[in-house]
């Protein structure tokens, strides 16, 4: 589904970020996103969206070489993103009115766009339909995050890119949100890259982790996870082995990152 | 703030305008009863079409300062480049008092409405356009980003967040130049006119010396003020009532 070649990218007069990167994701794949600040992860993703452009090499998202954002991508961020001025229920309608306010150009609307009224079933499904009339500033951070879900997820995308998307919230919304966007993703086919710097939500929800720890990043350390989406996964012995040897990857940045794995190397 | 609060500070405002006066006991300071009789007398006596001509100039000003600035504000936020080449313009343009201008625009635009409705175009503009221009720059990059990946453009943006970011700015705009809005009236309404508020109490107070009409229009003055005052407090609870929740 995403094609990254040969990846280039530096911001203006600072080192690369990235150089010669290549990294290729399928249909469907759960990936998290690791490494610590200032290593790329935000970029790449920034990059994945097509909210940046690479210095050189390209990005193909099934076969179209991303040159601005793509309509079947979804983009959450930390700090949700939501409109203050406006309510819960508009703003989960938002990414709706904005094609509407477009029509199916092909550019800002997929070419086949027709007008949608899912916003009910997708309060309902995120569990926001009490706090529909509500402001941001009147609901909880995780109600939050849930609205920028299910404003992303109204728009029915194919790929759902997020950053960092529960660092500010405490551990049981975290988990529970984690948890839940798992089943959507397994819900609705969803490929799904997240960005965090936690290696235990790492851990839980990447099936592939991509380690960034050291720029320029060339080469891509993926960690094999299989068992990322399955029940009780996180209280398991490969859970807490995979966390320990990322802890020490990213301790201890070799200086010729070279593909390791467990279960599989890549 | 409560109205009951308002009326009480109204209340209070007037015992100590009665007590002064009792003290003066002079023409020049009429009793605030008396000046209350005469307002209401006045309104159908001429005082109303003044109030109406005055209410005219002002809101016409301001309509027209909030359509030009308003966007020239978020064009200017909104754009790196432009902010760059404008805002040194802005910045020297800004702190000038616009009350200045009223001779040279009284020059050059002659004496009807045009002049007036300009001056009070002209001290809204500045105040307009830098704070809009400043709550456009303010707009945090993640909302943006965010509106960006749901597909929004720059026409998309300006819709559905520079606009609606943009009208707290422009209300507290209006609301803070408000005051100065209604003086720059004032003065200019003393030049070459026979309608509107200014007109009339430099008429009542210093032809006719009827003191108590001259009050009536002081007083028609503030309530004109303190009416567009509350006009845009209206309109903020109304359009932005996100601002106001708890």
């Amino acid at each position: 589904m995403i094609n990254i070649l040969s990846l280039t990218f530096n911001y203006q007069n600072n080192i690369p970020l990235f150089s010669g990167f290549d990294l290729t994701i399928s249909r469907g794949e759960t990936w998290a996103i690791l490494g610590p600040s200032g290593c790329g992860k935000t970029t790449l993703l920034y990059l994945l969206a097509g909210l940046r452009q690479p210095t050189s090499g390209q990005i193909t998202i099934e076969g179209e070489t991303l040159t601005r954002p793509r309509p079947h991508s979804g983009l959450i961020l930390q700090d949700y993103g939501l409109l203050p001025w406006s309510t819960v229920y508009e703003n989960v309608e938002l990414g709706i009115r904005v094609r509407d306010f477009y029509g199916p150009d092909g550019k800002h609307t997929p070419d086949n766009y027709l007008p949608k009224d899912n916003i009910d079933h997708w309060l309902s499904r995120l569990g926001l339909s009490e706090v529909a009339d509500k402001f941001p500033s009147q609901i909880s951070g995780g109600q939050r995050q849930r609205t920028a879900i299910a404003r992303t997820l109204a728009l029915e995308p194919d790929l759902l890119l997020m950053d960092e998307p529960f660092s500010s919230l405490d551990a049981i919304t975290r988990e529970d949100l984690q948890n839940l966007t798992l089943s959507l993703c397994a819900e609705q086919n969803l490929t799904l890259v997240i960005v965090t710097h936690a290696i235990e939500e790492a851990a839980a929800l990447g099936k592939k982790i991509l380690l960034l720890d050291q720029t320029p990043n060339q080469n891509a350390r993926v960690f094999d996870n299989p068992n990322a989406s399955q029940k009780n996964h996180r209280g398991s012995q490969a859970y807490h082995d995979l966390c320990d040897l990322l802890w020490k990857e990213m301790q201890i940045p070799s200086p010729q990152p070279s593909p390791r794995g467990i279960g599989g190397a890549q | 703030m409560k109205r009951r609060d308002v009326l009480l500070a109204a209340l209070g405002l007037a015992i100590v305008w009665q007590v002064v006066a009792m003290i003066v006991h002079r023409p020049i300071l009429p009793a605030p009863w008396e000046v209350f009789v005469v307002f209401l007398q006045e309104l159908g006596n001429g005082l109303l079409i003044h109030f109406g001509v005055s209410l005219w100039r002002v809101t016409a000003g301001m309509a027209f300062s909030v359509l030009v600035a308003a966007p020239a504000g978020l064009a200017i936020g909104g754009s790196k480049t432009m902010n760059r080449f404008l805002s040194p313009i802005i910045y020297l343009l800004y702190p000038i008092p616009k009350v200045v201008f009223v001779p040279v625009v009284l020059l050059f635009l002659g004496i009807g409405d045009t002049a007036k409705i300009t001056l009070i175009f002209l001290i809204l503009f500045f105040q307009i356009i830098v704070l809009v221009r400043d709550q456009a720059v303010g707009i945090p990059p993640q909302l943006i980003q965010s509106l960006q990946s749901l597909g929004a453009g720059r026409r998309a943006l300006f819709r559905f967040v520079y606009l609606p970011a943009s009208l707290p700015a422009i209300l507290t705009a209006l609301r803070q130049s408000i005051g100065t809005a209604v003086a720059v009236l004032y003065i200019s309404e003393l030049f070459a006119t026979k309608y509107g508020l200014g007109y009339y109490i430099y008429y009542q107070g210093s032809t006719l010396f009827n003191y108590p009409a001259m009050y009536a229009g002081v007083a028609a003055m503030s309530l004109l003020g303190l009416g567009m005052y509350f006009g845009v407090d209206w309109l903020e609870r109304k359009w932005c009532k996100w601002k106001f929740v708890s």
